[in-house]
């Protein structure tokens, strides 16, 4: 893993893997929610309000995903002190904090229809609304209390502390069992019919590409500030 | 032992205790949570006419009923031991059909009909377009428990 602790030997691969993941994802999606609203048939009860989640079920992996990915980050970053991972954690916490804000905004357009409520304090959703929150806390602790591109401890921390919320998230609709449906995919299997099934996985890859082509953009640009900064340093010295 | 082991030991120890201690959390908080009554609790809890409580139950087959207003629609709520019958006017949700789960928040009135002010309709887990729904989809293990009987 530490050979990728030269940031030029990591950038030299991650310049051309921004394109290569950005543009395919980019199709994906686009492809996706296209045949998604197009094709897909009418649900049994909801009719055309069910092809919302082509972009709410990614947007809610996602924004979790991308809080697991800060916390194995920061794990990688306390005990390994990898130069790579905070500027890593950093870079995910911005698109996680959008695919959070999307999974929220996408499931109270949603709710209202299906539910008649645009909003419940139920399990799952306040877990969501947390981890929202969580982000936000994230991106404001990283940008307060670090420097150098380098990320805090502090921020690390609280990287690692926040991930106890993913569990209950996963867990909610069993353990509230209130208002939003159990899991429809599970290791066991799906209770989506293959009519949406196929344009949701094809719209979660897509977005996840995205999502990584996002990332490693953000730590390039992270990466590129701390070499301005220190020739900027060096001019200044000389 | 390396500072490296040692740091990884601490984080890992740090992430155990959380977690416990959040599930512990999680699960003392479940008992606590009675999110609303049933026909069956409600039937025990006499609760006074006029009182603002909250209902939750599977809607009756056959018992949903339209008035000639359009807007008004009376049903039956039921769990596995009692019914109630229940009355709204408004916009009735999308998934707001006979078996399906529904939460009303509302009163009850002197006669003993709960009058809902608000109507939540709860999903399963399936999703099924319409040319489908005559499948029999009970045989699916994901909808077992959230069949109406």
């Amino acid at each position: 893993m530490h050979r990728f602790a030269n940031p030029s030997r990591f950038l030299r691969i991650a310049k051309p893997l921004t394109p290569a993941l950005f543009w395919p994802g980019l199709l994906l999606v686009l492809g996706a929610c296209f045949w998604g609203l197009t094709q897909a048939p009418p649900e049994r009860l909801q009719g055309d309000t069910v092809k919302i989640i082509f972009v709410h079920v990614p947007a809610a992996w996602l924004g979790m995903a991308g809080w697991t990915g800060i916390a194995i980050a920061s794990i990688v970053q306390l005990v390994w002190r990898h130069p790579l991972a905070g500027i890593s954690a950093r870079a995910i916490a911005v698109p996680g904090a959008l695919f959070a804000a999307i999974c929220l905004i996408t499931g109270s357009i949603w709710g209202k229809p299906a539910w008649g409520t645009w909003w419940v304090w139920d399990g799952r959703l306040t877990s969501m609304l947390v981890l929202f929150f969580l982000y936000l806390g994230y991106i404001a602790l990283a940008n307060a209390s670090s420097e150098k591109g380098n990320v805090s401890r502090v921020a690390a921390v609280f990287g690692i502390i926040g991930a106890v919320n993913i569990p209950i998230i996963n867990r909610s609709v069993v353990w509230w069992e209130s208002q939003h449906q159990k899991a429809s995919i599970t290791l066991g299997g799906s209770a989506i019919s293959d009519a949406y099934l196929w344009p949701l996985f094809a719209a979660a890859i897509g977005f996840s590409l995205l999502f990584g082509a996002i990332v490693l953009m953000r730590m390039r640009a992270a990466l590129a500030e701390i070499r301005i900064e220190a020739r900027m340093r060096r001019i200044a010295e000389n | 032992m390396k500072q490296k082991h040692q740091r990884l030991i601490l984080v890992m120890v740090a992430l155990v205790a959380l977690i416990g201690a959040a599930l512990l959390a999680a699960s003392a908080l479940r008992e606590e949570a009675s999110y609303f009554y049933t026909p069956a609790t409600l039937a025990k809890a006499k609760v006074e006419p006029g009182k603002a409580i909250r209902l939750g139950g599977m809607v009756q087959n056959g018992s949903i009923k339209r008035a000639a207003d359009g807007v008004t629609v009376s049903f039956i709520v039921q769990d596995r031991d009692a019914v109630q019958t229940v009355s709204y006017t408004g916009i009735t949700p999308d998934l707001f059909v006979e078996g399906s789960g529904v939460v009303a928040d509302g009163k009850l009135d002197k006669g003993g009909v709960f009058v809902a002010e608000s109507l939540l309709a709860k999903h399963d887990e399936n999703y099924v377009p319409r040319e489908l729904k005559d499948i029999d989809m009970s045989a699916a293990e994901h909808t077992k428990d959230t069949l109406a009987k």
